[in-house]
């Protein structure tokens, strides 16, 4: 067993531990702040099963970002279904056999590698060249955003420049998740690939990044508009 | 302190974003409450000596007891989209009133004592202690919010900047940096029933005039009953409904509406005020005492339901919390929503054919209607879908012959706020109220353009003050503007209907 396979995979358990502790602690702590008052922003649904479909809106289609702006609109939503296509390809890596539909989604993976890091690119020119956008952004903005590319650049790297030993990874990835570990090949592209994905696991609940959980608590989208039919009320506010 | 320069920006045909103007409202500030004033209602009188640590305490008490400040600090990824949408930016072009610029003045705060980023890599994150200089940004930002959630409109994550700012308001409460304006205000509600300050035996003169003056008008006895035992419904309204222009003709429009029905109605001098500065300072407390006035008045009338009038803010508390803070009603007739509009109230009576309007009354007027924020974005009505947008348009349109709506994207939840809502309406700060009023005052120069509209009818006694006060500085007439029950009170029968 090579060091650099223990290294790495000693940094992909440390990543993953940090990544689901640091998000369960995040989520039990948004679920276990109470929400005194209803503040929906209306005109927002009377039912649970409208709020359940606003809230699908919003997190497969940015509904609210659609009409706020076309553009972040565009390459925000790109990258994102680009990125969900490029996971769903990866998990080949992490199962075996490989389900129908991860193997279905391979050549559309493919794509989406260069959708996501184009889109990754036009959200980055507008932190340059929306003087509003400039004005807010910062030091971590552009840094997430070097991450991201960077990651998506190595990954494209890989496929089409200097090709790697993707048996091997496989491998290695299932011997991690069986604990058997197996050895890792030395490629530079791919050490560089893992690393750069092991840090943005790790610093994931530490970062913006955590809208993703949000999005779920917030308020002003998950409470249904129904104060007068049903009272609402928070612990520490009552009495 | 000298008089602040006011300026009215110019109206543009295509209105476009402005580029940002740095510092440009650095030197707006409403007047720091008093010590009299702070202490009246609790607060510290003047900045206490430990300001900091106490501001940084009560912060965490917050984020504890608030999951949307706790989300909205942690969520948002700097996108950008709610930068255009605030009618103080868009106004002033002071980057600092773009929504989250102005949530980052507590977002780098919260970093800096609450989060591992910004304990340890401030610089990288933009956290940030919180100085004697930044406070002081929150003192001026944080009063150049009108808390009208038009930004949470546009927010992927549904962020209400709102929210930010109630929270921003409280920790300053807390350590003495009240604003005057709306504590003063709080301090007369609490001692004198109404933010006006009125006491009961004006109030009942003022209603006593109303009455002799619609006699004289219309020939007919139209009642304004204050404190009556045993009426039917109880009316909450803005107290500026009582003698301010042009809200009072309003008030008469109820009055006549209660008459032409046939409905025993009352108001009550313990809760001559249907506004709730609670909500401005985001003050659990505050916003629960100042409701409790509503239930107490309820009980001791012994009406069965209760009625609000026309005031946005107010209904936003009174739809969305007074179930919450003062509820549950069941002491109240059921067959009727609580709390119910006046609106919902006369739409209802002109739909089952109890009342009747004649809309050729209102042949003069040109007329438009300016969707308030807290009811737009705030509250419902009618139990509809999208009903405080159709509600009170449907009412005009019985009421009136022309009517014509704004571009579509300064209407419904899109609507622009008027520029003096969440406790700005106060004088020092007028040159900001006139650049935030610029989104609506362009919508408006284009419907009088193209359709000679003379009348903005409103719902709510902010957006009617404010207006008052800011047209003519778009060169508009300043009566212009009024109340959506103005126009149904002067085409409403009065006599039998047969
Ligand atoms: S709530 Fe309204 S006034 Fe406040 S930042 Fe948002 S858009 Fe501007
Ligand atoms: S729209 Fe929401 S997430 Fe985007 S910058 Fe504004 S507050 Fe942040």
């Amino acid at each position: 067993m090579s060091a650099l396979t223990v290294v790495y995979a000693c940094l992909f358990y440390a990543a993953t531990a940090v990544l689901v502790a640091g998000l369960a602690a995040k989520i039990a702590l948004y679920a276990r702040t109470p929400a005194p008052l209803k503040i929906p922003t209306t005109p927002a649904p009377a039912s649970r099963g409208g709020v359940a479909l606003r809230m699908f809106r919003e997190v497969a289609l940015f509904e609210s970002l659609f009409r706020a702006n076309k553009w972040t609109w565009l390459f925000g939503w790109m990258f994102h279904v680009a990125l969900l296509l490029v996971l769903v390809r990866h998990l080949r890596y992490f199962i075996e056999p490989v389900w129908g539909l991860v193997a279905l989604a391979q050549p559309a993976g493919v794509y989406a590698g260069f959708a996501m890091v184009a889109g990754l690119a036009g959200l980055w020119g507008r932190r340059f060249l929306v003087e509003r956008i400039r004005y807010i952004s910062t030091w971590s903005d552009h840094l997430m955003l070097a991450l991201l590319v960077a990651i998506g650049v190595s990954g494209l790297a890989m496929k089409y420049l200097a090709r790697t030993d993707i048996v091997a990874v496989k491998a290695f990835m299932l011997g991690l998740l069986r604990f058997d570990w197996q050895p890792l090949p030395a490629d530079p592209l791919l050490l560089v690939h893992l690393a750069l994905v092991a840090l943005l696991m790790a610093v994931f609940p530490a970062s913006k990044l955590v809208h993703a959980p949000g999005v779920f608590f917030s308020p002003t989208r998950n409470q249904a508009d129904d104060p007068r039919e049903r009272r609402h009320v928070a612990a520490w506010a009552e009495g | 302190m000298a008089a602040a320069q006011v300026e009215a920006p110019p109206i543009r045909e295509y209105p476009v974003i402005p580029i940002l103007a740095h510092d440009a409202m650095a030197g707006s500030k409403p007047y720091v409450a008093s010590e009299k004033i702070n202490e009246a209602i609790g607060f510290p009188g003047q900045l206490v000596e430990n300001w900091q640590a106490r501001a940084v305490e009560k912060m965490g008490e917050l984020l504890g007891k608030y999951r949307s400040l706790r989300v909205f600090l942690d969520a948002c990824v700097h996108c950008g989209a709610c930068t255009d949408k605030c009618h103080y930016f868009l106004g002033t072009g002071d980057p600092k009133n773009m929504p989250v610029a102005r949530q980052e003045l507590v977002r780098k705060v919260y970093r800096r004592y609450f989060t591992f980023a910004g304990k340890w890599f401030p610089k990288l994150v933009g956290a940030e202690d919180l100085t004697e200089s930044v406070l002081e940004d929150w003192y001026k930002y944080f009063n150049q919010c009108s808390e009208c959630r038009r930004c949470s409109v546009y927010c992927p994550y549904g962020i209400d900047t709102a929210e930010i700012t109630m929270a921003a308001k409280e920790v300053m409460d807390s350590i003495g940096m009240g604003q005057k304006y709306t504590n003063e205000i709080i301090g007369k509600v609490h001692r004198l029933g109404n933010n006006l300050g009125l006491p009961g035996p004006a109030l009942a003169d003022t209603l006593e005039t109303l009455a002799e003056e619609v006699r004289e008008d219309t020939g007919v006895d139209v009642r304004f009953p204050l404190d009556e035992e045993g009426a039917e419904v109880l009316v909450v309204t803005p107290s500026a409904d009582f003698f301010a222009e042009p809200h009072v003709y309003s008030l008469i429009g109820y009055a006549k509406v209660f008459h032409a029905a046939g409905i025993r109605w009352t108001l009550s001098s313990r809760a001559s005020e249907a506004g709730n500065f609670g909500l401005f300072i985001g003050n659990y407390a505050q916003m629960k005492a100042i409701a409790a006035r509503v239930r107490e008045a309820a009980l001791e009338l012994g009406v069965k339901r209760i009625v609000v009038g026309e005031c946005g803010h107010a209904w936003r508390v009174a739809y969305s919390f007074w179930n919450t803070l003062i509820g549950p009603f069941d002491f109240l007739d059921s067959r009727y929503p609580v709390p119910q509009h006046i609106c919902e109230l006369t739409y209802d009576l002109l739909r089952r054919g109890a009342i009747t309007l004649d809309r050729e009354k209102n042949d003069h007027r040109v007329v438009t209607f300016h969707d308030s924020c807290n009811v737009a974005r705030g509250s419902g009505m009618g139990g509809m879908p999208r009903g405080q947008f159709i509600i009170p348009r449907e009412l005009i349109k019985a009421a009136c012959n022309h009517f014509h709506d704004m571009a579509p994207e300064t209407i419904h939840e899109h609507t622009f706020c008027c520029g003096g809502g969440g406790g700005l309406l106060t004088d020092e700060l007028l040159d900001l109220r006139v650049k935030g009023a610029l989104p609506r005052m362009e919508a408006l120069a284009r419907v009088v353009e193209e359709h000679g509209v003379n009348f903005m009818a409103t719902i709510c006694a902010i957006c009617k003050a404010q207006f008052s006060k800011v047209l003519p500085y778009y060169k508009f007439e300043m009566d212009m503007i009024g109340g959506v029950h103005q126009l149904v009170g002067d085409a409403i029968r009065l006599g039998r209907n047969d």
